[in-house]
């Protein structure tokens, strides 16, 4: 049940906040076994609010009412009070934060029901899911495949038809990847557009959250509730929260759509290909004009973001040390001693990789050669796009080189696991936005994703497009593990 | 450059992690060739190029952060400590530090 399905239904007095929230947590409870989307599962919390909800509806003019009983996931790295926040890490093992994050007050306000806690690579590092320390989610059209990472768990749950809405984070494609890889629609809106606050930091001038949904209209709604400054994160431009859903007007004439040819090479899967020169052609079938555009420096982006996620990573998980909450190793007997003890026990191998990784590039010695190199090559990608702007309005490329991989297929190679990110990595790089939506079966009847990138702020852009696009060539294949008819 | 145990030994040490000899052995090549791969950047001219540090929007970096100066309240001892491993009389207990 989509976000109009389920407001309609409720509208019309045919079901409550209560029987939408607990097909929900049936569903949840049901296929976790199978998918292991979920983390914590909060039935009790959901249905008191569903209550609540159900009680004072009618009278309660103060709210927006825009997201009213739409049962939500929410990955594990964002603050729910009174809900675990681990990180799907061990050291964050039954953490529980003492406040919720922005976003969630957000969507809390509009109506919306938080249902559980979702699965992902530690401390969101990852492209698989594989790195989470409880378990691995599998993907609902394959369950012998990865659902992509790091956000897997939020995107199964919403590929899966278990929640029409997940919240995850982006800071080299963890929303827009896991979309591609699960068949549905997953945005990385324009770095200052959501507020971070209670959302974990991994690199800070990367991570931005972001959203699933099963069309763009309902990530376009939920968009619209969680955007906007909020004084609690100072990176959040103070820039006006357009009406999203009213830009979904099907309109493609005049559009200008960009294709840098260079990276549709070496590497890329020949049906992913064939996928994205047919939603090109389709673009052009509905009016708007296809344009080539280069980007020089992309095939730098997996090096630089690898330099400068690391370093930033290095330094925010410097705080989990077992002083103030979290893991705590035993029986040590210095300070430093504890410190180190504590993070030997509870940091998987990414995440110690990527520590050490951060640690090396800002080292002594090394800063220039490496952290401050990559920041200079941040700048000419962040020309290249604006010059590429200058020419199109959006810019076309697959989501990720292949469909899903098999669970184990690239874990013995980390590098390998980093090249999957060619295609997301640079939104984050230059701050600007990114939309993956479905746009296709591989012959093995996996989904392809293709991605829309815009200038700063062109989310009514990427929208537009992405639901003209879904209009012209709807996307009505389901998962074989699904909710839904449940 | 090459990097070595002894280097992987030291990184260690600044990024307070304790490695097991597995690890260890585990970290070196792989470092190496990460690192390797991260040094094609060198083949790039950046010197007419600003580092892309501060704000990535321009309308992010018009953004006053500040806000107004007054006092907010606090998360307060009590729930500052709920969580800790080891309180004790309002503190974080640790181990000796020297």
């Amino acid at each position: 049940m989509n976000i109009e399905t389920t407001r309609t239904r409720l509208a019309g007095g045919e079901l409550d906040a209560r029987a939408v929230v607990e097909r929900a947590l049936t569903a949840a409870e049901e296929l976790n076994e199978t998918l292991g989307a979920f983390l914590q599962i909060d039935r009790a919390g959901a249905l008191a609010r569903a209550g609540e909800l159900d009680a004072g509806r009618q009278h309660d003019e103060s709210q927006s009412h825009a997201l009213d009983a739409v049962p939500v996931a929410v990955k594990d790295n964002i603050c729910v009070r009174g809900l675990q926040a681990s990180c799907g890490s061990r050291i964050l093992g039954g953490y529980h934060p003492p406040y919720s994050a922005t976003v969630i007050e957000r969507l809390r306000d509009a109506g919306a029901i938080i249902v559980g806690k979702t699965n992902c690579d530690e401390f969101a590092m990852g492209s698989s899911n594989e790195n989470s320390a409880y378990h691995p989610v599998r993907n609902p059209w394959d369950t012998a495949r990865v659902p992509g990472g790091s956000s897997g768990g939020s995107a199964a749950a919403v590929a899966a038809r278990i929640v029409p809405v997940a919240l995850g984070s982006d800071t080299g494609g963890s929303v827009r990847q896991p979309a591609s890889l699960c068949g549905i629609v997953g945005v990385k809106p324009t770095y200052g557009r959501v507020s971070r606050y209670g959302l974990v930091a991994f690199g800070s001038s990367l991570d931005q959250i972001g959203i699933f949904a099963t069309n763009t209209a309902d990530a376009a709604l939920t968009l619209s509730v969680i955007a906007g400054r909020d004084p609690r994160d100072a990176t959040t431009a103070d820039m006006p929260v357009p009406d999203y859903v009213a830009e979904l007007t099907g309109d493609m004439r005049g559009a200008r759509i960009g294709v840098p040819r260079e990276l549709f090479g070496a590497g890329l899967d020949a049906d992913v290909r064939a996928s994205v020169e047919a939603a090109i052609e389709t673009y052009r079938a509905l009016g708007a004009e296809v344009v080539d555009v280069e980007l020089p420096h992309a095939k730098y982006a997996i090096a630089v973001y690898y330099i400068i996620a690391t370093a930033e990573a290095s330094s925010n998980l410097a705080r989990y040390d077992g002083v103030r909450y979290g893991l705590r190793a035993e029986e040590s007997h210095t300070l430093r001693e504890m410190y180190r003890r504590t993070r030997e026990e509870g940091f998987g191998a990414e995440v110690k990789r990527r520590i050490m990784l951060g640690t090396y590039v800002l080292s002594s010695g090394y800063y220039d050669a490496y952290y401050l190199k990559a920041q200079k090559v941040r700048t000419l990608l962040k020309q290249d796009f604006a010059r590429a702007f200058e020419r199109c309005d959006a810019i076309i490329t697959p989501t990720s080189p292949t469909t899903a991989f098999l669970l184990g297929e690239k874990t013995d190679d980390p590098l390998a696991m980093y090249l999957n990110d060619i295609y997301t990595v640079t939104a984050n790089l230059a701050g600007i936005p990114g939309l993956s939506i479905p746009c296709g079966l591989s012959q093995a009847k996996l989904p392809i994703g293709m991605q829309l990138l815009g200038p700063h702020w062109s989310e009514p852009t990427l929208f537009r497009f992405a639901h003209a696009y879904e209009q012209a060539q709807p996307f009505d294949a389901r998962p074989p593990v699904s909710a839904e008819g449940q | 450059m090459p990097i070595t145990e002894s280097d992987i030994e030291k990184i260690a040490a600044l990024a307070q992690l304790e490695l097991t000899d597995d690890e260890r052995r585990a970290l070196t090549p792989q470092m190496a060739s990460i690192v390797a791969y991260v040094e094609q950047l060198n083949e790039l001219d950046t010197s007419a190029a600003e580092p892309a540090l501060g704000g990535l929007t321009d309308e992010g970096a018009r953004t006053d952060a500040a806000r107004e100066d007054a006092p907010l309240p606090s998360l307060g001892q009590k729930l500052a400590l709920d969580q800790a491993p080891d309180p004790a009389a309002g503190h974080f207990r640790v181990p000796k530090v020297l």
